[in-house]
């Protein structure tokens, strides 16, 4: 259980892992032919009995949503691969393309296959020039071997695979913002229903599945339902990576069966906090998800336990914060980027930023008012729920989160009318 | 400034690659700006009348996204991110490294209009913090001493290898990149997909 498990990332050792020659000599392409002997529909099934669970954020059941996908509306089937990862703190997906950018394109055959797909796109991230490389030359690699094209060796399934580059936009990661960028537009979120699997990309039957989710597929199918669920809880099976950065030994990418504990990865996995010091918060799976302090050591890194704890596993990104930094410095930086990707369609996301950053500046300043804590309580009451997207709600996570668990860092900045940590204009890791 | 017929033909081959053409509004973007270095009202125009969009749809989607210039950058583009992860690992003192050595305040483009330093939003890449992308090529682990060997590597023409060996390529490539075209590579010097 708390032992490091490769799976997804078996290969990331290899410095050849990225080509086909290595792909296919360590087993690579096995899922797909065994998935090809199968029909679609027992493909399908296959994902819903393992219960694999999305691994962007949300957690939703991938065979749920492949099932949502009408097979009958005489329109063409999209797949979409979400690789637009940029929340603070992960960096699961980016690794997973530049060392195993096959493993991907498999998962991206079995699951066109599964939905019936003909045309698929990778939304990948504009910034990851390396990862963006890795995949073409990947996909070049595989088309000449016949894994694409209108006769996918040579069985009676066509399949074809484009990159579509990100400019610049977190907001893009919102599976309706990625689409609406997909299809030539400003990333601003679409309302739902209708959901993605019915009227998604050019209005047609769609699904969105996270890199991370899509390259566990050809292990489920290759291995089995039993093998996957072997890992992991009942509600939150196979195995995860975790992203452990900040303030460790040995920040990276961790893979492991959902439900170990947060305590073995950051103390075993990453070394433990850096300089001998003590873990004062940290964010269990990215920014957008509210802060958990020592006393959550224990608490076992699946969905359910993470929300039971009060915050969610989102994409598993872990960044650790330790004592000596401060947090309302910290929280400010977050804000920051929140308001920065706000994408201003909805008020109380594009205002509630706004003022939370220039709340949270002027109490870091040394400029607070006694009423300070209590107004960014307010806006975060005015945000959450309330957004139209969920960008909104993990703006709010960080504020909402730090004043619960430390409100007297607040409290002491206005107090004392200056950051109880001073000295420094940065973060203190610097210098 | 004009559009070359070469990258004429691309955009045709670039629009062809979408069910609808209008998907391929921000590729084009990223071609223009190849030609060009940043968008100016002429590519707009260009790429409207490629597509059959107003300016005004046009000017909507590229003032919307971080990696589409609307003003003159220099030849290289150093982003360094400043978000928690790099932070709390020393991004701040590398950021005010480079603008120092750059003799720039913040953010901005250095005096002889050849480098631009920007401070962006995380890179996905927080285990190797704090990072810094040159013309979009990752260098991992900056230290402060690191950042201004970089910066002394673009003004001396010997740029530094960055994380996997590879040099940063020009910005118009990187740009060209972006717009679906150059393909992959496995290794350094090998050919287009």
């Amino acid at each position: 259980m708390s032992a490091e498990v490769r799976v997804l990332t078996a290969r990331f050792e290899d410095p050849e892992s990225h080509t086909l020659a290595r792909y296919g000599a360590t087993g690579g392409y096995a899922g797909l032919r065994r998935a090809l002997a199968m029909s679609p529909a027992d493909v399908t099934r296959m994902v819903k009995d393992s219960g694999l669970r999305g691994r962007g954020g949300a957690g939703f059941p991938t065979g749920g949503k492949w099932g949502f996908i009408p097979r009958d509306t005489g329109l063409p089937v999209y797949l979409v691969v979400n690789g637009d990862e940029g929340e603070p703190g992960t960096f699961k997906d980016r690794e997973l393309i530049e060392r195993d950018p096959h493993q991907l394109i498999e998962g991206i055959l079995i699951s066109a296959y599964a939905i019936g797909a003909a045309r698929a796109f990778v939304y990948l991230r504009g910034e990851m020039a390396l990862a963006g490389r890795r995949l073409e030359a990947a996909l070049a690699e595989a088309r000449s071997a016949g894994y694409l094209g209108a006769r996918v060796i040579g069985r009676d399934f066509g399949l074809e695979i484009l990159v579509h580059r990100g400019s610049g936009a977190y907001i893009c990661g919102e599976e309706t913002a990625l689409l609406e960028s997909l299809e030539g537009f400003r990333g601003q979120p679409r309302l739902r229903p209708p959901f993605p699997a019915v009227k998604g990309l050019y209005a047609s039957p769609t699904a969105i599945n996270n890199v991370e989710t899509i390259s566990a597929i050809p292990h489920i199918v290759e291995r089995g339902v039993a093998w996957f669920r072997s890992l992991g809880t009942e509600r939150s099976p196979g195995p995860k990576i975790f992203s452990i950065s900040g303030e460790v030994n040995r920040p990276g990418n961790y893979e492991a069966a959902l439900g170990i504990p947060a305590r073995v990865l950051i103390e075993d996995f990453a070394g433990g906090v850096w300089k001998n010091k003590h873990l004062r918060a940290f964010a269990p799976g990215g920014s957008s998800t509210p802060l958990l302090s020592a006393e959550h050591l224990d608490v076992p890194m699946d969905f359910e336990s993470v929300v039971a704890a009060g915050s969610q596993l989102g994409t598993g990104a872990m960044i650790v914060i330790a004592e000596g930094t401060c947090i309302v410095r910290a929280v400010r930086r977050f804000t920051d980027f929140y308001a920065h990707e706000s994408c201003g369609k909805c008020t109380p996301c594009r205002e509630g930023t706004y003022w939370m950053r220039h709340t949270l500046a002027r109490i870091e300043e040394g400029r607070g008012r006694a009423a300070d804590v209590d107004t960014l309580l307010d806006v975060c009451g005015n945000m959450l729920g309330r957004c139209f997207c969920p960008l909104g709600d993990g703006a709010v996570s960080p504020v909402e989160s730090s004043i619960a668990l430390f409100r007297e860092d607040y409290e002491r900045h206005i107090r004392e009318g200056a950051c109880p940590w001073p000295g420094r204009a940065s973060l203190p890791g610097a210098g | 400034m004009t559009i070359s017929s070469e990258t004429a033909a691309r955009a045709a081959e670039i629009i062809a690659r979408y069910p609808q053409p209008r998907s391929a509004l921000v590729p084009l973007l990223f071609l223009a700006q190849a030609e060009h270095g940043f968008l100016g009202r002429e590519d707009l125009d260009w790429v409207g009348d490629l597509l059959g969009l107003t300016a005004a749809e046009v000017g909507a989607v590229s003032s919307f996204y971080s990696m589409l210039k609307r003003s003159p950058t220099g030849e290289y583009v150093v982003s360094v991110c400043t978000n928690v992860p790099c932070a709390l690992r020393g991004a701040d003192e590398v950021f005010a490294r480079i603008a120092a050595a750059l003799a720039l305040d913040g953010a901005g483009t250095s005096s002889d209009g050849k480098v631009t330093l920007e401070a962006v939003e995380c890179l996905a890449a927080c285990d190797k913090a704090p990072v810094v992308s040159v013309n979009y090529e990752n260098y991992e682990r900056v230290s402060p001493e690191a950042a201004e060997a970089i910066v002394r590597g673009i003004r001396s023409g010997q740029l530094l290898p960055a994380a996997e060996g590879e040099v940063p390529e020009p910005l118009a490539r990187a740009h060209r990149r972006l717009a679906g075209l150059e393909g992959g590579r496995l290794d350094p010097g090998e050919g287009q997909a």
